[in-house]
């Protein structure tokens, strides 16, 4: 599928790479996303990255729509970018039954076993496509096709922050305390959203993660120590 | 003693909005700021304000506020109501123009009457320090503004000057144009290819009226379903302030400044930059009606509207003592 450029109204352009969700597709995204940040391009004022575009917004009292277009057009055929930075998060999860109250539910959808489906959750090298839904919250695939569900019939109204949740082959943390609608299948202590901080996600788009098993009780230490500010998230360079 | 406002009554939800909230849509923070920044940009210049300097955005219904400062200056613009001064010298100050309140004055703004939104501007601005580098409030995030939410009874509001001084005050040289009637210009896309032309021409031809359940996150509107050509969930993308969803039901959301940064629904059309003020003013149960134009009109109405603004600001007139 070629490169389409749709206008969303006179504020941004989103520059659509495909219809649907594979890494491939996404790294295009991602690299033109740094190429366009790269470049400081007049008037053209922040970029979003998602599954399968990149939406550029911009000012339409600096720019046009038809600058920005030619413009990532050139930056299309001729940007050269170096080798994408990311980091590899390792994040402790806690999928004991207290911290995870629809893993019951999700063995019975899935006809697996917990430990099976803890197992599968915590081998996989998750992709962080974009963030969106609420501040922080990261869509990250892929999830092993055996725990590939739907969103819940019924959304919740408050779920925990925190909670490591599935649905729709994707897997997330809710980063803040918000209503939801996918499978709750543990919980991180870790903070993934915080107004003190310069950049207040922990996360970015085209970041990898994995979840580290940990018990009830790692799960107390680790969290006051996150509510003391002692806890360092376990980080290295992502080398795909 | 800090000057301030000490909010009486909060009105139905009274926020702090100023500029936008930039940079941050990327880990999914909305940018914010006024529904109608045309009538935050002229209160702000009636008190002698430097745009984009924070002001109170009310729906429906204004606050009522007690003066804690030597003296405060104040414009209401965007609605027909007014700004009624309850103690002291009781008067009543017609929105569009600036007026100078004196220490433990009660003022009120009322019902909105003819649009949903009303911003209130003082001279000097809120001393509020900014969160990712803005003021403007994000309720549902709780960032920004008076403590991330809508103002409270008892909130007391720091303002940044303890007074104001004694100077002839300023009106608009005309009542602003709500454009509570006008035909809201929309490009199509960035999905008009979900929707059967069938269904394209039922947005484009039939009245909508904005429902009650609307906010400042989306307003949704009642009316003709939308047919869908296809499938009515996409890979979620980004949006803007006026994209139009047209969820499964057919019925069209136009999300407004607080609107997620992504979303799931395929996206009809989206409104002109220079039309979301016209949306943000429009009352639940008022009419809608959308026509579509290209992005090279919508440019470039974007700009006029700029120009016509800025020539608003520069024929602000002085008041005759008469009609203080």
């Amino acid at each position: 599928m070629s490169v389409r450029f749709l206008p969303a109204g006179d504020t941004a352009i989103v520059v659509e790479f495909g219809d649907g969700i594979d890494r491939a597709l996404n790294e295009r995204v991602l690299r033109l996303g740094a190429l366009v940040r790269d470049a400081g391009l007049p008037g053209v004022i922040e970029t979003l990255p998602t599954f399968r575009s990149l939406m550029i917004h911009y000012d339409p009292l600096v720019t046009c729509g038809e600058n920005v277009v030619a413009a990532i057009g050139d930056l299309l055929d001729h940007g050269v970018s170096g080798p994408r930075q990311s980091k590899l998060w390792r994040i402790p999860a806690c999928y004991a039954a207290t911290h995870a109250p629809d893993l019951e539910d999700v063995a019975r959808r899935t006809g697996l076993g917990t430990g099976e489906i803890i197992r599968l959750h915590s081998n996989t090298r998750f992709q962080i496509y974009m963030i969106g839904f609420s501040p922080g919250f990261p869509y990250m695939g892929d999830l092993p096709q055996p725990l590939v569900l739907p969103r819940r019939t019924d959304p919740r109204v408050r779920v925990p922050a925190g909670s490591v949740a599935i649905a729709a082959g994707m897997t997330s943390i809710y980063p803040v305390e918000s209503p939801g609608g996918w499978h709750l299948i543990g919980a991180t202590p870790v903070r993934l959203f915080d107004l003190r901080w310069p950049r207040p996600a922990l996360l970015s788009p085209g970041d990898a993660v994995t979840f580290e098993p940990i018990d009830a009780r790692e799960f107390e230490l680790i969290h006051a120590a996150v509510a003391t500010d002692t806890y360092v998230v376990p980080c290295e360079a992502n080398n795909p | 003693m800090t000057p301030a406002l000490r909010i009486i009554a909060p009105g139905v939800h009274t926020t702090v909005q100023g500029l936008e909230r930039i940079g941050y849509r990327d880990i999914g923070v909305p940018a914010s700021g006024p529904l109608d920044w045309i009538s935050l940009r002229l209160a702000n210049a009636l008190v002698g304000n430097a745009h984009g300097t924070p002001g109170l955005e009310m729906l429906l219904q204004g606050p009522t506020c007690e003066v804690l400062a030597d003296s405060v200056r104040l414009a209401l613009v965007g609605c027909g109501a007014s700004i009624e001064v309850r103690s002291g010298d009781a008067r009543i100050v017609p929105a569009g123009q600036s007026i100078r309140l004196v220490r433990g004055e009660v003022f009120r703004v009322g019902p909105l009457i003819d649009s949903a939104c009303a911003y209130v501007a003082i001279e000097g601005g809120l001393d509020i320090a900014p969160t990712l580098g803005s003021v403007s409030t994000y309720v549902r995030g709780a960032i920004g503004g008076f403590q991330g939410r809508r103002l409270q009874k008892g909130d007391i509001l720091p303002l940044k000057l303890p007074g104001a001084d004694i100077r002839s005050e300023n009106a608009l040289r005309r009542p602003l144009d709500l454009a509570l009637d006008q035909a809201v210009r929309v490009v199509l896309g960035p999905q008009a290819d979900y929707f059967t032309d069938e269904g394209v021409r039922t947005f484009l031809s039939s009245v909508y009226t904005v429902s009650p359940q609307s906010d400042r996150m989306g307003f949704r509107l009642d009316g003709p379903q939308i047919e869908h050509a296809r499938d009515y969930n996409i890979v979620s993308d980004g949006v803007v302030s006026g994209s139009i969803q047209v969820p499964g039901s057919g019925r069209p959301i136009v999300l407004m400044v607080d609107n997620q940064t992504t979303g799931g629904y395929p996206k009809i059309a989206t409104v002109i930059s220079a039309d979301i003020p016209v949306v943000g003013r429009r009352r639940p149960g008022r009419a809608i009606r959308f026509v579509s134009i290209d992005v090279r009109e919508a440019e470039l109405l974007r700009r006029e509207q700029q120009a016509v603004t800025q020539h608003e600001i520069e024929g602000l007139r002085p008041l005759t003592h008469a009609e203080h």
